[in-house]
Formats: C-alpha cells, structure tokens, sequence
C-alpha cells in the first residue's frame, strides 16, 4: 500500500451509447471475442463456450426462498418475450436455453421486517438462470441472492423498483474454486426509487458480473457497493454501467477488492455516462485494490462522460495499493505471524465497506470467507 | 534474567553489484536492568545490526551466533523473536494503512502474551500508556503510523515497547526527531520500562542529550561494522568533544 496512486483518467468525448445490438435472442449478437472492449480483460478460453450463445444446459440450479410476509417468489414462471433485450451473447443465449424465470415480488408498500434469502446451489452442471426481483411502489426489503456450490452457470438479474421503492440486493458469489458465473444484473428505478447493489464475488474460477442503473424517471438513487477477493489463479470481472438519462437521480459507487496468490485477477470497469437531458446529476465512482500477495494485477478503469455542466458533482478515483515486505516485517516485528497480518491488513481494508452494505446476515459470513481463502485454502 | 548474546556476527546485503559485507564480527551481551549506547557514524551499521537481530529478511547472516537465554535467535522467524521476547523500535516505522493502532497493538499483544487481553483491562493499560507518554487517545483509531510525524512515530514505538515490555530492545534512533519536552516524556516512557528491571536496552544514538536521561551503563562504539570501542558513560562524553575520526585507525 505503499505505491497508491491516484489516477485521472481522461473523459472521454460524448458518442452514441445506446447498445449495437439488444436483443433476446443470441444470433442477433456477434460471438464476442478478446479484441472487443467489453472482453478485453476476460479469458475467453475459461468462459466454457457460453460466449457462444449456443451451449445446451445439462443440470439446473437448485433454487430455495425464504417466506418472508409482504414478499411473493414464483420459482418457474412463464417466460415472456415483452421485456427488454440483453446487451451480449452470454446473456441472450441464457435466455434462450430457459424454460421458466423466476420472480420474486414485494408487494406495494410493504416494508419487510426480515431479508429475503434467495439461495443459488450449483451441483457442478451446465446451467442458466433469470431472477426478476420486482418492488412494487413504495415498498422495501433487503434482498440476498446467495450463489454458492460449483456450477457453469450464466444467470442474469433485473432488479425493477417502481417509484418510491426501496430495495437492498446482496448478490453473494461464495462459489466453489471451479465455478463460472456470467452475469447481467439490470437495475431500473421509477421515480424516488432508490437500490443498493451489492456485489459479493469471493470464489469462482471465473466471476463476471455486469451491473446497470437505468433510470425511468427522476428523483432515482443508486449505490452500488462492491466487495471482491481474488485467490491465486481466479479472474474477478465487475463491468459496471450507470445510465444517467433522467434530472436530480443519484449514483455512488464504491468497489473494493483484495488479491491474494499467484495469476489472480480482478477487473473494475466503472462506466458512467450523463446524458444531456440529466441535469442535477450528482455521481461518484471509487475503485480501491490492494495486492496481498504474489504477481497478482488488478485492472481498474473508471470512465465517466459528461454531456452536460448543470450537474450537482460527478468525480471518479481509483488506487491500487501493495501489502509490501516492510509492513509485514513490521508487524511480524510485533509478534504477528504472516497470517494473521495478512488478516489483519485484509479486514481493515473491506471493514468500512462492510459497515456500508450493512446487512448483518452477510457480515461474518464474507468476513470468514475470505479468511478461509485467505491462503488460497479453498 | 535475560541476556542477549551476539558473537562475531557478520552480515550481508544484497546490492546491485551483487553482496556487500556490512557487519564485520560484533560481539555485545545485553542483560536484563541493563542499558547500553550504542553510537557511530552515518553508515557504519547500526541499523543493520538493530535489523539482523529483529529477523529483518534484507539482511543476510553470514557467520557468527545470537541467542536469546541460550535460545538460537538466528533459527526463529521474525515473530517468533518477538514472541521471544525481542523488541526492535525502527528508526523509520512502517505505515501500515487500513490498520488502526489499537486493533495493532490488541493484535500483538494478544501473541505475545499468548491470550487475548481481558478487554476492560486492556483499555485501561492502553489508555494509561498512551497518557504517560502523552499521546493523543484519538490516535488509537488512526491507520498505524499513517500521517504520523516523525516525532509521534517515535512515541508511538515506546508505547509499543512499555506495553510489550521486552526481554531486550533495540531502540535505533528513538531520540532522532524529537523536540525537548518529547525528548525527556519518550526517555521516562523508556526508563519506566527499564526501572523493572526485567528488560535490557540497546540503544542506538548519535547524541548525548538522550544519555542525560537514560543514563548507560555502557556506551559502545561503532565504526565500519563493528564495535571498536567499549566504556562507560564518559565515553559518550568523549564522542561528543572530539568526534568519530579518533577511532579510525582502532
Ligand atoms: N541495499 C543496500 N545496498 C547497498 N548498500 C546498503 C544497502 N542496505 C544498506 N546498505 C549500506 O549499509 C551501510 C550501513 O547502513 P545502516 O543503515 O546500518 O547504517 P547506520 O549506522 O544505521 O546509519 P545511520 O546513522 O545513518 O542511521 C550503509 O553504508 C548503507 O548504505
Ligand atoms: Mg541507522
């Protein structure tokens, strides 16, 4: 941590951000390959073909709720073509290879007492998911979606809050060292609407989540927190999109993430984009890194294009930072052993972050998850 | 009662044009209740000796012996040292960010100590510390020694010191950095330690003024990597007037 830098990074000039293409079926896209942008950082060759838009499911996940009063889960639904097209193959190729969605609804103006715990358990199968999480007005709930389990699984998530809702969602990713976790998180808010977005990406092979903000009308808040660890030889990827396209909405966003071992790789891609019409826009974008351990790189890029002055605040930063050999020779000095050190540094660094999300249920699970990684023992 | 022990001790670094010998043979035995200088120029390889004592993996031992009350200290880790009962208060201590001082110190002190303090206990003593050594209570929610200036780092390592209390440590240029009055509260933090008399001090300086309050039973000279001189306080004395350049051709 001795090495923090901050970074400016140039913005970039106003263009044409609506997707090429967006689509639910996956032979409208491309099949992405690593000269494209938004695959630049991924390795192609671990995604299992699912970039491919084609790959058949062989198993499926097994999917559990808790009942909480004010909430309603229909685990297979009927799958409907009248909603909105997915911005990439992966996604659009989940769709098609689906039968049912499942959904879970908080009914208006409800304000649920206790978290709804939606658990994703993988068996080691080739297997595609959607979760439509929908709030209904002025209704709250904190929401866990919790991925645990080994599995090859591409599942998206829309997460739609009409005006004035309010909803916390955890998406925890505790996976199994082989799993692979393609995802497309679709945040909508109505007006006065407001989320917190949590992403937990602790184990996985390969993990890569994109969330989005769309704002469909003023008034919208988004925070969106994330907190990530990468062992040796795992590749973490958050692709981040917030769409500033309405007046006086709000978005924060605050990644953290540790990389512990050999080869392991994480990518922070923050893009947010204010749109002309999005006046009163206030926004903020951090993304902290720190190196633990071993060769491992940690990208980091925050992009932020700004297409009109009438904003309240707009700013981005960005570190990277290195548990060196004198920190730990200095606190080895103290009659620390290289373990506990190495804890010692990784639960000051995610113990204000975990503070933010907030959850109590999730607190001393992502604490002891990652001390058990630590070390590279999962 | 503990005692130090280094016996022709020798040590490399590694150097872009490949190792460089730094100490040369040094022999010193530190006891418990007893407090030696240790004084010489720029360069000549205290810290290096205050380091390769610690475990400090830049350095490497190319011959001669240090125990510990018989125990092999070149044979432990650098915690393990400590937990032997070594202390090493840094000439520059390291920012570790992210870290606050009392998770730090109820860190180390619960391995050294083998067990976790009791926790009402445990504030008192820190706070009581922390006061005897006129540091600000609010430090002990600051990132270790993050933004700290010179001086409240070199606090901050005595405090370290009285709530370890060490068999034997090194203190490499505490007194350098410090203004008068800092001088004189970080010197009786250091003389309450020793007044137990259960711990030795090896203290490294290149000024009496320090010396005017903890008072040395040896004063010891180093030059080139090795001890050249030995003497009582008036040696120190003798540095000051006259110099390093008398010792050259010893
Ligand atoms: N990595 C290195 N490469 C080259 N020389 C080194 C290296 N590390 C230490 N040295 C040299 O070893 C010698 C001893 O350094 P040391 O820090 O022990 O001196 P010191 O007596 O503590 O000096 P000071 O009084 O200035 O603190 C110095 O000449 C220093 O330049
Ligand atoms: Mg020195």
């Amino acid at each position: 941590m001795t090495e923090v830098k901050e970074r400016e990074v140039a913005i970039v000039p106003p263009k044409d951000h609506t997707p090429v293409v967006r689509s639910l079926d996956p032979s409208d896209f491309p099949t992405p390959t690593s000269r494209d942008e938004e695959f630049r950082f991924t390795p192609m060759p671990r995604l299992h073909n699912l970039h491919q838009g084609n790959v058949v499911a062989t198993g499926s996940m097994a999917i559990a709720v808790n009942k909480v009063a004010g909430s309603r889960f229909e685990i297979a639904g009927a799958k409907s073509t009248d909603r909105i097209g997915f911005t990439d193959k992966i996604a659009a190729g989940a769709w098609s290879q689906l039968e049912t969605v499942s959904t879970l609804t908080i009914e208006a103006n409800q304000n649920l007492s206790e978290s709804v715990i939606v658990s994703i358990v993988g068996s080691g199968a080739v297997a595609f998911g959607q979760l439509d999480i929908n709030v209904e007005k002025f209704a709250s709930a904190v929401v866990i979606v919790d991925h645990i389990g080994a599995a090859t699984y591409a599942g998206n998530i829309d997460i739609n809050v009409a005006d004035g809702g309010a909803v916390t969602v955890v998406s925890l990713q505790d996976w199994d060292a082989s799993a692979l976790h393609l995802a497309q998180h679709r945040i909508t808010l109505g007006k006065d609407a407001s989320v917190k977005h949590v992403s937990v990406t602790l184990g996985g092979d390969v993990v890569r989540i994109l969330p989005s903000v769309h704002y469909a009308a003023p008034g919208g808040q988004a925070e969106l927190i994330g907190l990530y660890f990468a062992g040796a030889g795992q590749h973490t990827e958050h692709r981040l999109f917030v769409d500033h396209s309405e007046a006086n909405c709000r978005s924060n966003v605050v990644y953290k993430g540790a990389l512990d071992g050999e080869d392991a790789h994480t990518v922070w891609v923050g893009d947010v984009l204010i749109r002309a019409n999005a006046i009163g826009t206030d926004t903020y974008e951090i993304n902290r890194n720190l190196v633990l351990s071993g060769g491992g790189r940690a990208d980091s890029v925050p992009n932020l294009e700004i297409e009109t002055g009438e904003i309240v605040g707009a700013g981005h930063a960005s570190t990277t930072g290195r548990f060196d050999d004198e920190q730990l020779f200095y606190l080895q000095s103290r009659g620390i052993n290289e373990e506990e050190a190495r804890k010692l540094v990784l639960r000051g660094f995610f113990e204000d972050l975990l503070g933010q999300i907030a959850v109590p249920e999730i607190n001393d699970r992502v604490r002891d998850s990652i001390e058990a990684r630590l070390g590279g023992r999962i | 009662m503990s005692v130090l022990v280094i016996k022709g001790l020798t040590v490399e670094v590694t150097t872009e044009d490949g190792p460089k010998e730094i100490l040369r043979g040094v022999d010193l035995t530190v006891k418990a209740g007893e407090i030696h200088a240790l004084m010489g120029p720029n360069g000549s390889g205290k810290s290096t000796l205050a380091y390769a004592i610690a475990g400090h993996p830049k350095y490497t031992i190319t011959g001669g012996q240090v125990s510990l009350d018989g125990q092999d200290v070149l044979e432990m880790s650098v915690d393990e040292r400590a937990r032997a009962g070594l202390f090493l208060a840094m000439q520059y201590p390291v920012e570790v960010p992210g870290v606050s001082i009392s998770n730090f110190l109820r860190t180390s002190i619960t391995a050294i100590r083998g067990e976790a303090p009791n926790l009402r206990h445990w504030i008192k003593e820190l706070k009581e510390s922390m006061a005897g050594l006129q540091i600000d209570p609010q430090f002990a929610e600051r990132n270790v020694n993050e933004g700290f200036s010179g001086g409240e780092r070199k606090r901050t390592e005595i405090l370290q010191m009285e709530l370890i209390n060490p068999k034997i440590a090194v203190l490499d240029e505490t007194d350098s950095g410090l203004d008068v009055d800092a001088l004189r509260v970080v010197s009786e933090g250091i003389n309450r330690v020793c007044a137990k008399g259960e711990t030795g001090v090896l203290l490294i300086t290149h000024f009496t003024r320090i010396l005017k309050y903890v008072k040395p039973d040896f004063v010891h000279v180093f030059y080139d990597g090795r001890i050249v001189r030995e003497g009582g306080p008036e040696l120190a004395d003798d540095i000051e007037a006259n110099g390093y350049a008398q010792y050259v051709t010893a």
